[in-house]
């Protein structure tokens, strides 16, 4: 049986290798373009679009468009990759069709990279090396002196200047095994080589030989390719990513999430293959566990403790089930994996099925994706053609299937006892746990459910080893977390960094700091179901237990950004309300709890609260976080909680001095004109809705408080600053 | 298991009736459904293909997706009336989602959408009454880079402040009264 399966995946990459030569882009001039649902939103249509065009009329057969995932770095979408052979590939952003037009013009015809669109401004086209300096929580933290200082001062003393070579910090590699201690590692791109330096002489051996004579350096070199080579490859040198470290999302942004082949060139089924191999599924539990893998969905349960769990039920009939149900109103993580790298998720399933011996396996799939359906309904007909998937997977004589279910917008239906009635065609309600999935699950039957984001991890367990996995995180979780950084911040996006990482590196080194440089007022993490971490706390380290210490949670991945410009008591009445509504009306403390306390907060806002409020706001909050049947009411009392613990001066600032002080409550504000600063231009009057401005040309204006209903139109068309918000 | 066909003596006419409302393709995706084990879970999958058919689910379709996959009427709109993504009513020409997502509501969807609720008149899950217009909140379209947006039909606009949520209405209205016009030439 081993034979069989190293037979077809021999053969089966033979294929993908004659496939892709015989496309011949090898050595072709690639314009790489994101595709997933932000990137078209922001326009990547339009931009494939008019390069098909420009290539066709410019009669260039030496050219390629190569779709790929997206990578998750939001705010500057669409973004454009052009890659020269030979030369650091390129990065555009924020391409619309002019701007192809210039890109094709300029940089393909004539070989000028157009500077100004490039990706953060990031490099200098002509620079021909760049060094990136792992700075992780392992390398070199026992070295006495930062490599990266050496190595700059070296440099200048051989006369090497910025426009050469370039120096960058960077997030482990996952290069090291363990600790890595006085060693650090080094990437050079494009050159693609990974060093590994352990002293001052090191350093110099680099600027000697690789930096002025273009020569290799044999000994430092470290012959394992770290997972996200490719990665790093292409967009290493923007320091939104280069900061990261990229394991579940290996692939977004570098393969066509379309195209099996490329998958298959890029390593992808050789994890399965390896598991099969084996002939013992008992192997790929223990790779698991020993990879300390915590459930990405919010839980943070080990993963090959509820696979083993599984495994050992009496019952044969087993089901395993991805859960994309994604219900965090700010997160959107697992939507990027599976349009950007649907093959990964589907090879990390069949890993998990193989691993519970499960018959078949559902995706489910919240209905507000049709872009991921589609990318995993083609993943999952592509695989089934090539034998991967469905009867005899690979020539192992087990036998597997995927489907897909649809969810129908609920909240509720992310967790599991519900989803599973969701699939069973039910009303999406919970139930009691015990018994859970593991041993009576979908139509009774022993069910695993993991999330999108564990099953991404599973395909490079597998190949590179639990162990290896286990030291990129802490000591009790392994592995990254994918985060969906939004909010006041000022790059948003999907960012991956290894378990343990500081808060503020996630917010300051990554998302480049507060949007306005405002100062940071607290970090919000786990959805409607998390908390606040208050700024001070900021040194914190992203893990499952530090932060439900702190009264958050680590849920799916949300994590908002907030300023001084918004107000907790606010936000919170935004998560609350946000839970009220989803609350699926079965057991009695969320359905009227939620409503009570969502009561409690209009009534504060709206600047009729009373001290005893909050009492009554945190008696309340216990009692649904006590009795709730499910996760959903047991969680929904977090925000609350966690404001009233750090940001309590705010709601008694409400109550009593009935002040909002980030002037959003629109109940505790009011709009004044200045009349020294108003010019009398009429604009203000002109937009109010209820025409409660009055005042002639010239003359300063004057708001009638008892007609306005603070719209805030006047203050936003003011183009002199004179309508001030009070 | 799916309940027998035979187990009712008037299959023929249930069947008949059911096919009148529902189009070939969900008629055909239940028969074929029903040979299946557990085809009853199926329901919230039919159901997404009456609604993308329809626009909505129409009683008329509820009870006839009900008699000819043999599930009770009440279950079929138990069901339909949990999940948030089935509508009940038809709705307009264009919809017009707002994202109430974390990221956009702190960049402003609030205020977003009270202006579009005062231009249309409209609140949330409703429809303008010349069918024009239906307004909807959708959580985090995963476009937060671009908060605060909203998507009308298929097309994602962001950043959007409350005065260009008027001019994108406005050239929606125009789309829209374009054919009239043609109509009247003809
Ligand atoms: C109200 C509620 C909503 C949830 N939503 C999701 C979700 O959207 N996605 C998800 O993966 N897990 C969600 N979960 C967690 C799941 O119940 C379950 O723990 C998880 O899918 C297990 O996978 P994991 O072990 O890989 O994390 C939710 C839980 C609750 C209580
Ligand atoms: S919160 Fe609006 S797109 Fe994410």
């Amino acid at each position: 049986m081993t034979n069989t399966v190293t037979e077809f995946y021999k053969a089966l990459t033979a294929k993908v290798d004659e496939t892709l030569k015989a496309q011949g882009d090898y050595g072709k001039i690639v314009i790489q373009i994101g595709s997933a649902t932000c990137e078209n939103a922001a326009g990547a249509v339009d931009v494939m679009d008019e390069f098909s065009k420009h290539i066709q009329s410019s009669g260039r057969e030496d050219i390629v468009i190569h779709r790929t995932g997206c990578t998750g770095r939001c705010s500057k979408e669409p973004i454009v990759g052009v890659h020269v052979p030979g030369k650091m590939p390129v990065k555009y952003e924020r391409v619309n069709r002019d701007v192809v037009h210039k890109i094709f013009t300029s940089h393909i015809q004539k070989g000028l990279p157009l500077a100004e669109q490039i990706l953060d401004g990031s490099i200098d086209p002509d620079q021909q090396l760049e060094f990136l300096f792992c700075e992780g929580r392992r390398c070199g933290v026992d070295a006495p002196v930062s490599y990266r200082e050496i190595f700059e001062r070296k440099l200048k003393e051989a006369g090497v200047g910025e426009d050469k070579v370039r120096i960058t910090a960077a997030s482990c590699f996952g290069a090291c095994q363990g600790q890595c201690g006085s060693r650090a590692h080094v990437l050079v791109r494009p050159l693609r080589t990974l060093y590994s330096v352990s002293s001052e002489a090191d350093v110099d051996l680099l600027v000697q030989k690789q930096v002025l004579k273009h020569e290799e350096v044999p000994s430092l070199k470290v012959t394992d390719k770290p997972i996200y080579q490719e990665f790093f490859d292409l967009y290493g040198d923007v320091s939104f990513f280069n900061r990261q470290s990229r394991v579940a999302m290996r692939n977004s942004g570098i393969l066509d999430p379309e195209s099996l082949d490329e998958y298959v060139k890029f390593g992808g089924f050789k994890a399965l293959a390896t598991s099969l191999g084996k002939n013992d599924p008992e192997w790929v539990i223990n790779e698991v566990l020993k990879a300390k893998l915590r459930g990405r969905g919010g839980g943070g349960f080990l993963t090959g403790k509820k696979w083993q769990m599984a495994s050992q039920q009496p019952e044969k009939t087993r089901y395993l089930i991805c859960n994309g149900d994604e219900g965090d109103p700010g997160a959107f993580m697992d939507r990027g994996m599976l349009e950007s790298d649907p093959y990964s998720i589907v090879e990390g399933m069949m890993i998990g099925a193989y691993a519970i011996q499960a018959c078949k396996g559902f995706y489910y799939i919240r209905a507000e994706y049709p872009l991921a359906i589609k990318r995993i309904q083609n993943a999952i007909e592509k695989c089934r053609a090539a034998g991967i998937l469905g009867d005899n997977v690979m020539g192992s004589g087990w036998s597997f299937d995927l489907e897909i279910r649809l969810g129908a917008g609920a909240f509720v239906c992310g967790e599991e006892t519900a989803l599973i009635r969701s699939i069973e065609g039910e009303r999406g309600q919970p139930k009691v746990r015990p018994p859970y999935p593991v041993v009576r699950g979908l139509w009774g039957k022993p069910t695993a459910i993991n999330n999108v984001e564990t099953f991404a991890n599973i395909p490079a367990i597998i190949n590179y080893g639990g162990d290896w996995f286990a030291s990129i995180g802490t000591e009790a979780s392994g592995g990254t977390k994918v985060f969906a950084l939004a909010g006041k911040v000022k790059h948003t996006g999907l960012v991956e960094v290894p378990l343990g990482t500081p808060l503020k590196k996630v917010v300051f080194d990554i998302g480049g700091g507060v949007q306005d440089d405002l100062p940071l007022k607290a970090i919000q993490t786990g959805g409607p179901a998390g908390g606040f971490i208050p700024a001070k706390w900021a040194d914190m380290e992203v893990d499952f237990d530090p932060l439900a210490k702190a009264g958050s949670i680590m849920g799916s991945g949300g994590m908002i950004v907030l300023s001084d410009e918004d107000c907790m008591v606010d936000i919170s009445k935004f998560y609350l309300s946000f839970t009220q509504e989803e609350s699926c009306g079965k057991c009695t403390p969320c359905r009227e709890g939620t409503t009570r306390m969502l009561e409690i907060l209009e009534k504060i806002t709206s600047g009729k609260g009373e001290l005893s409020d909050l009492d009554r706001l945190e008696r309340l909050a216990r009692l649904c976080q006590q009795t709730s049947l499910c996760g959903l009411g047991r969680a929904a009392p977090n925000p609350i909680l966690s404001s009233l613990k750090h940001f309590r001066e705010e709601y008694i600032e409400h109550i009593v001095e009935k002040r909002c002080k980030a002037k959003k409550c629109v109940a505790l504000i009011h709009y004044e004109i200045n009349a020294e600063a108003c010019i009398g231009c009429t604009v203000c009057a002109r937009n109010c809705p209820v025409e409660c401005i009055s005042g002639s040309r010239k003359e300063p204006h004057v708001i009638n408080q008892e007609r306005c209903i603070k719209c805030g139109q006047c203050f936003e068309v003011c183009r002199f600053d004179a309508v001030e918000r009070v | 298991m799916s309940h027998a066909a035979a187990n009712t003596d008037n299959w023929a006419e249930v069947k008949a009736a059911a096919e009148a409302v529902l189009p070939e393709h969900i008629v055909a995706f239940i028969e074929q459904n029903a040979k299946n084990a557990h085809s009853e879970s199926q329901l919230i999958a039919i159901l997404h293909l009456v609604q993308s058919h329809f626009g909505y689910l129409g009683q008329e379709q509820m009870h006839a997706v009900a008699q000819l996959a043999q599930i009770p009427y009440a279950k079929v709109t138990g069901v339909a009336t949990f999940y948030h993504y089935f509508r009940l009513q038809p709705r307009g020409k264009h919809i017009i989602n707002v994202c109430m997502g974390t990221a956009c509501y702190v960049k402003g969807a609030d205020k977003l959408s009270q202006r579009l609720m005062d231009e249309l008149g409209i609140h949330f899950g409703e429809t303008t009454k010349d069918m024009m217009f239906s307004l909807e909140s959708t959580r985090c379209l995963g476009t937060c880079g671009l908060a605060p947006v909203i998507m009308v039909d298929d097309q994602v606009y962001g950043p959007v402040t409350p005065a260009e949520a008027s001019i994108i209405l406005e050239k929606y209205l125009k789309k829209g009264k374009l054919p009239k016009a043609s109509e009247a030439k003809a």
